[in-house]
């Protein structure tokens, strides 16, 4: 969900971006990350342990913890808490340690 | 190969600090930040500093990161700022490699000054690897950078400043906050935690997580009082139907890549974990590496921008671009550190900074 009245923040949305989330059609705006506009839209697991395949959602918000791990337009293992959201992005749930390019 | 005087690694307060200082010495600057914006936790700081004038005392901290680039912008002509950029390794023979936007470089400096920060910390309890589990700096990022909700009810662990800060900001951002708790005392300023008690949030001294519920998400936390020697006492549960839960147990520093350049590390656990042996000068065992920030042991943003200003003059002066006002601003920024150091808040830090630098403070 987005916060729309903040007392001391404005939040000026860029424009709208369409993506794909698991095939499902997801809109967010410029300025987005893939793990913020996931979680404005209410997505927050973002993928599923190596072993134990337990889900999976950001920690650190800051490139560093690789909780937050997914497969984006077929490269694994993208930290998506700091890759800027693009149009028609393919983001994906990765399953195991991802394929190296 | 391309080259430049300085790369410095993070462009958050000690970075941006290091980079006005060497630029404003004559040497040509390289900022690389892996983030989408320039900052580093600045950007998402919405309350207002403590401190003194010199460290913007009484601005919010999302200004001062525009001051900062504001001033850092007079010498454009010297200064390259990268974002998006993620420093992968500092090798043997001083090269350093990038990930930039997806493309592979190589660069050789003369100098590096790594000024990475820090990480949020985690603490062992079953289910804190759920999502919904986060690091309070990592909901802070969601909801004052992208203004994103991050849930709508909270349990926020830990009651340092961060903890405190970050509930109200929590409020402000319209979730609720349904408790804070801390397994000793409020460690924070009261005047934060009195603000938030009077808000009618219970701050909760002596209690620990005991299990974190959810299928696929936090569903339920529930909370237990612990005895003297952390453990658990039966009977003493509270449950919190909450969607996330927010952890602010401290931060470490973030020294991988000194550990990769053969700077010789130390670990000290009132500065938050390994910290890199440094000089006065901010230089570490690698001569051509220097540090700033909370990289050098967790402090407040107020003294990683002393320090960055530091390490920017002296890794500047190495290359014999030497500025102007060298010795009064060196001695000025030595000053302006120990008064940041000397408050009552600050006695394990400079027990910390004792272990570190023996007599050479």
């Amino acid at each position: 969900m987005r916060i729309e009245n903040h007392p001391i923040l404005e939040f000026k949305r860029g424009n709208e971006i369409k993506f794909y989330f698991d095939g499902e059609e997801i809109i967010g705006y410029e300025g987005d990350t893939v793990a913020s506009a996931l979680h404005a839209a209410g997505v927050r697991v973002l993928g599923e342990s190596v072993f134990k395949h337990r889900p999976r959602g950001f920690y650190c918000a800051i490139g560093n913890c690789s909780s937050c791990l997914m497969t984006v337009n077929g490269e694994s293992n993208v930290r998506t808490c700091i890759t800027p959201l693009k149009e028609k992005m393919t983001v994906e749930i990765q399953k195991g340690k991802g394929e190296i390019l | 190969m391309k080259t430049t005087d300085i790369v410095i690694v993070g462009g958050g307060p000690a970075g941006l600090t290091a980079a006005i200082s060497a630029a404003s010495s004559g040497a040509e600057v390289t900022i690389f930040e892996r983030s989408p914006q320039i900052g580093g936790q600045l950007i998402k700081q919405t309350h207002m500093f403590f401190g003194s004038e010199k460290q913007y005392a009484s601005h919010r901290g999302f200004r001062i990161a525009d001051y900062l680039l504001d001033e850092l912008n007079k010498y454009k002509d010297k200064v390259k700022i990268y974002k998006n950029a993620t420093v992968l390794g500092i090798y043997e023979d001083g090269v350093i490699t990038v990930d930039l936007d997806g493309e592979y470089i190589k660069m050789l400096p003369k100098r590096i000054i790594v000024a990475t920060g820090a990480n949020e910390k985690i603490i062992p309890f079953p289910g804190n690897d759920l999502p919904g589990v986060y690091g309070a700096g990592a909901v802070q990022t969601l909801m004052n950078v992208y203004g994103v909700k991050p849930a709508d009810k909270v349990l926020m662990v830990g009651a340092g400043n961060i903890g405190l800060i970050v509930s109200y900001q929590l409020m402000q951002a319209g979730v609720e906050v349904a408790a804070i708790i801390t397994d000793l005392f409020i460690t924070g300023y009261h005047v934060h935690a009195s603000k938030i008690a009077r808000m009618g949030v219970p701050i909760l001294s002596g209690y620990t997580v005991k299990e974190i519920v959810g299928e696929e998400q936090v569903e339920k936390a529930i909370i237990a009082k612990i005895d003297k020697q952390w453990n658990i006492i039966e009977g003493t549960d509270i449950e919190y139907d909450v969607d996330a839960v927010c952890l602010s147990v401290g931060l470490s520093p973030l020294v991988e890549l000194l550990g990769q350049a053969n700077c010789e590390l130390r670990f000290i656990s009132e500065l938050g974990g390994y910290v890199p042996i440094r000089n006065l000068d901010y230089r570490t065992t690698n001569e051509n590496i220097f540090v700033a920030g909370d990289i050098t042991g967790i402090e407040e943003a107020s003294s990683a921008m002393v320090e960055g200003y530091i390490a920017g003059l002296t890794a500047a002066k190495d290359i014999a671009c030497i500025h102007d006002d060298y010795e009064n601003k060196i001695s000025d920024y030595r000053n302006q550190l120990d008064g940041l150091r000397s408050g009552p808040h600050s006695g394990r830090l400079r027990q910390g900074i004792e272990k570190l630098m023996g007599g050479n403070k």
